[in-house]
């Protein structure tokens, strides 16, 4: 590992806005192995600003790889090549001295650009408006030790919820599918007992809602769990598909 | 003088609560679709503020900065929710969680508010497990618990170390529920620029469309705000890139006071800072102090050995030593302090030598690799991830780094500001904590004011109070928005001729807070430091340098309209500190100290909320002191020995 300084070239897309035509421009900074990722581009940031330029526009929040928010393609992979880590979480140590890195937004067509490497992602929330729900009001409930949920469930729900909906899934399918996003969200509540009475009424509102908004279907690529940061497993995809075809022909 | 009534029920302290709801006044079913509720933030407070008042029939309106309410830092909270639920059968009950929170503030809240936290704790649980949310559980199928510091039970509920995120997404999806049910309109990417006063009540908000850059106005019966704590005044903490403490700060100075700005929460276990690049800290769960022993070598000589080779007998596991009854789970204000005195003493570890060890060796040993992962697995993860280093071979370094902030707007029993109209919940307000939180807490009063509070006081307010309707034409709102597009454009005008960049300045400013105005604090150096506020706001206002227009997407102009109002908070933060002449929980004043190093609190003359009310340009705030009584728990000297 360095310890002072390594210099890397930057190509970014820069885009001023959703309906502009967008292009790649370069870029060079010298930076320490520490930082990580983001801390590159407010070091490239800043010296954008001292020369009067307009800075990279990215969106980030908690820099600590759970909100969800940031996210970009670095060198053709969402959130970079690091197995299971946010782009927020990469540090530079794994980059090489002097290589050129190029960052892109989420690209996908339900995903419109806002500006540079922001993208929208409304279309995730709406997906989880149409039925990513138990529906239950605010206030008295059965005591929690009620209904008893074995450890091995509970974890395995746990897997699923761990999603945090950056949207890597899309970015990296080629499809732009949200196969696996929905997918999440279903198998998690498929097999907590509270989300039973609504599993087929939510399974179907929830893809059919996904369908409108113009994601792709799943080819069973892979490309999703491979990019995904919070690993979440093709396991969700294959439950949706089932859980898809099992309300087909129940009632709920 | 004006006087705060903080309209606490009569009665024993068990049934304030319930017998307030008695009184309480309804709104009909049909008239509460007719009335609309503004609701800024989505964090935990918020999403179950907004999702419980749609569910009631109410129209709401809600606004976030981000790009969805899922994001809110909420989200980033690790350890857990406490609740008296006494599921481990060790002894808790609600007045124990009262107790125990009384007491961690340092006995500077007040008891009523405490009380009713510590009531409706256990309805949050239920809510939580009804709603799906994947709490961990013991292989019998029950919920499984874990202790936090401050308490010698077990009543922490956890979802591996992302329970902010799964209590978030429960929040979350029960407000998305009704946002597809259109009872609530949600509004992101917006940020709250100011409050609309109409005949002294709050009946709107001004908000900058973030895409666009556009002033928009929104109206309502009444206004919650649910904006997080102001942290990033440090400019280093573990908040979020977006916290900020504008919203706050700008209906502070619509006439809603400011109470105890100097609380400020630094918790014990961050990774240390690394760089004068960095952005942000990151927290790693208080919970890992269940298992993992704090320690720094005896010897100053030892500390570039590298920990697995300095022996048993040349460690100094210094809280285990000091306070043997409570040991490694002390609280986070009592940690913090000890970590920074044997990083003073020349103890300290790691590159910086501010650092301390917290060490996995023995608990490894002792419950196996496997066990352990399954407790910490992602946060020895994090670590890893960010440092480089794997924490089942060598102990974590961690240091103290400022966290949550116990300060906020006032608020009355039933959250309401001394504006009327206006609702504050959560780390925005100042009610539960006192001078210091206690681990867990947080996500529970989050979610007590959301879910259980402030429905209910806002039925209350709006069967009292008749609120006429206003438009959006109203002059108020006309003059309002014309304040903030005027505010913006002088900012901008600076901004185009200036020298130093939004994040330098405000990087200054964090140093002079965290030098100053952070772990431990002294009358010289808070005087100093609030002259060199002043001279930072002065640089501000003359050479900032701020890129772009006001009315496209740009970031920089967002941080710079909070910075400025960070430089006004933090001088109001430090005066705070100075006028509290005494040692209290977060606020550690050395010239208040006893001979052992403890706070030393002065209960004769600062047993009171210390409420600032703005007086408008430079003129000095005006301090209201609302004095605490305590009926129910005696006064005592916090100990943890």
């Amino acid at each position: 590992m360095h310890d002072n300084t390594m210099t890397v070239h930057l190509k970014v897309w820069r885009q001023a806005g959703p309906d502009v035509e967008g292009r790649f421009e370069s870029y060079s900074a010298e930076i320490n192995p520490h930082m990580s990722f983001l801390e590159m581009l407010d070091v490239v940031n800043e010296d954008l600003i001292k020369k009067g330029e307009m800075p990279i526009e990215f969106d980030n929040d908690c820099r600590e790889g759970i909100c969800g928010t940031c996210g970009c393609v670095v060198n053709g992979q969402a959130h970079g090549l690091e197995r299971g880590t946010t782009v927020c979480q990469l540090h530079m140590r794994s980059f090489r001295d002097g290589e050129t890195i190029v960052i892109e937004p989420w690209r996908a067509e339900a995903f419109p650009v806002i500006r540079d490497l922001v993208v929208d992602r409304g279309a995730f929330d709406r997906i989880i408006s149409a039925g990513g729900y138990v529906s239950v009001n605010t206030g008295p409930k059965p005591d929690a030790n009620a209904v008893k949920i074995g450890k091995d469930l509970s974890d395995k729900a746990f897997d699923s919820a761990a999603c945090i909906g950056c949207g890597a899934c899309v970015a990296a399918c080629p499809n732009a599918s949200a196969s696996l996003f929905t997918g999440a969200k279903i198998t998690q509540l498929a097999l907590m007992p509270q989300g039973a009475p609504e599993r087929g009424r939510r399974v179907r509102a929830m893809v059919d809602q996904m369908d409108a908004e113009g994601f792709g279907n799943c080819s069973n690529i892979g490309e999703c769990e491979a990019a995904c940061p919070k690993e979440i497993s093709l396991d969700n995809i294959a439950t949706m598909k089932r859980e898809y075809l099992r309300a087909m022909f129940t009632d709920n | 003088m004006t006087t705060l009534d903080s309209r606490v029920p009569e009665g024993p302290l068990a049934e304030k609560w319930s017998k307030r709801l008695h009184e309480m006044k309804l709104v009909a079913p049909n008239n509460k679709r007719k009335q609309k509720i503004i609701v800024v933030g989505t964090g935990l407070a918020g999403a179950s503020a907004a999702a419980s008042l749609g569910e009631l029939g109410y129209h709401v309106d809600a606004f976030c900065i981000t790009d969805s309410p899922r994001r809110a830092h909420s989200i980033a909270a690790q350890g857990g929710i406490n609740a008296a639920k006494n599921y481990p059968n060790d002894g808790d009950s609600v007045w124990r969680l009262f107790y125990d929170t009384i007491k961690g503030g340092d006995f500077r809240s007040r008891e009523a508010n405490v009380h009713r936290l510590a009531e409706v704790s256990n309805s949050i649980i239920d809510q939580a497990v009804a709603q799906g949310v994947p709490f961990a559980r013991e292989y019998g199928g029950e919920l499984a618990n874990r202790s936090f510091g401050g308490a010698q039970v077990s009543r922490t509920f956890y979802a591996r170390g992302q329970t902010g995120q799964q209590l978030l997404l429960g929040a979350y999806q029960a407000l998305m529920r009704q946002v597809d049910s259109g009872s609530v309109t949600m509004y992101p990417r917006r940020e709250m620029l100011d409050l609309v006063v109409i005949d002294g009540k709050a009946r709107g908000i001004i908000t900058r469309n973030l895409i666009t850059g556009e002033l928009e106005r929104h109206q309502a019966d009444a206004v919650v705000l649910c904006t997080g704590g102001y942290g990033r005044v440090y400019f280093l903490s573990t908040n979020a890139f977006n916290s900020n403490g504008t919203a706050a700060w700008r209906c502070y100075k619509r006439g809603a006071h400011f109470a105890n700005p100097c609380y400020v929460q630094i918790h014990p276990t961050c990774i240390p800072q690394s760089g004068d690049y960095q952005s942000k800290l990151t927290l790693m769960s208080e919970s890992l102090r269940n298992d993992g022993r704090v320690w720094v070598p005896k010897d100053k000589a030892d500390v570039k050995t590298p920990p697995n080779e300095i022996p048993e007998e040349k460690r100094d596991y210094y809280l285990e030593r000091k306070y043997p009854s409570f040991g490694n789970l002390v609280p986070r204000d009592v940690a913090s302090r000890n970590a920074k005195y044997v990083c003073d003493e020349g103890r300290g570890v790691g590159a910086t030598g501010r650092a301390v060890y917290l060490d996995f060796r023995d608990a490894i040993k002792n419950q196996g690799r496997d066990a352990i992962a399954d407790k910490y697995g992602n946060l020895f993860h994090m670590y890893e991830k960010i440092t480089g280093e794997n924490p089942y071979e060598a102990p974590m370094r961690i240091y103290p780094a400022v966290h949550y902030t116990m300060g906020g707007l006032w608020v009355d029993y039933e959250l309401m500001s001394t504006i009327p109209g206006l609702f504050v919940a959560g780390e925005a307000n100042f009610s539960d904590h006192g001078a210091n939180r206690l681990g867990a807490s947080a996500l529970m009063q989050g979610l007590a004011d959301g879910y259980f509070v402030v429905p209910f006081s806002v039925g209350n307010y709006l069967a009292n109070h008749k609120v006429e309707p206003v438009s959006t034409d109203h002059a108020a709102f006309e003059q309002t928005e014309e304040e903030v597009t005027a505010y913006i454009q002088k900012m901008l005008e600076v901004g185009k001729k200036g020298n130093r960049t939004v994040i330098e300045i405000y990087r200054d400013l964090g140093e002079i807070m965290y030098d100053q105005v952070g772990m431990s604090r002294t009358p010289e150096g808070l005087k100093e430091a609030i002259g060199k506020i002043q001279k930072l706001r002065e640089e501000f206002w003359t050479n900032v340098k701020i890129p772009g227009s006001g009315d496209e997407f740009n970031k920089m102009l967002e941080v710079a309209g909070r910075l400025a109002d960070f430089l006004e908070l933090a001088e109001l933060m430090a005066k705070d500190a100075l006028n509290r002449d005494e040692s209290c929980g977060g606020h550690f004043r050395e010239d208040h100290q006893t001979p052992e190093g403890e706070a030393k609190r002065d209960d004769e003359n600062f047993c009171y909320v210390a409420a600032w009310a703005y007086k408008g340009g430079d003129a000095a705030p005006e301090l209201i002191k609302e004095s605490l009584e305590f009926e129910n728990v005696e006064l005592s000297t916090r100990s943890y020995k």
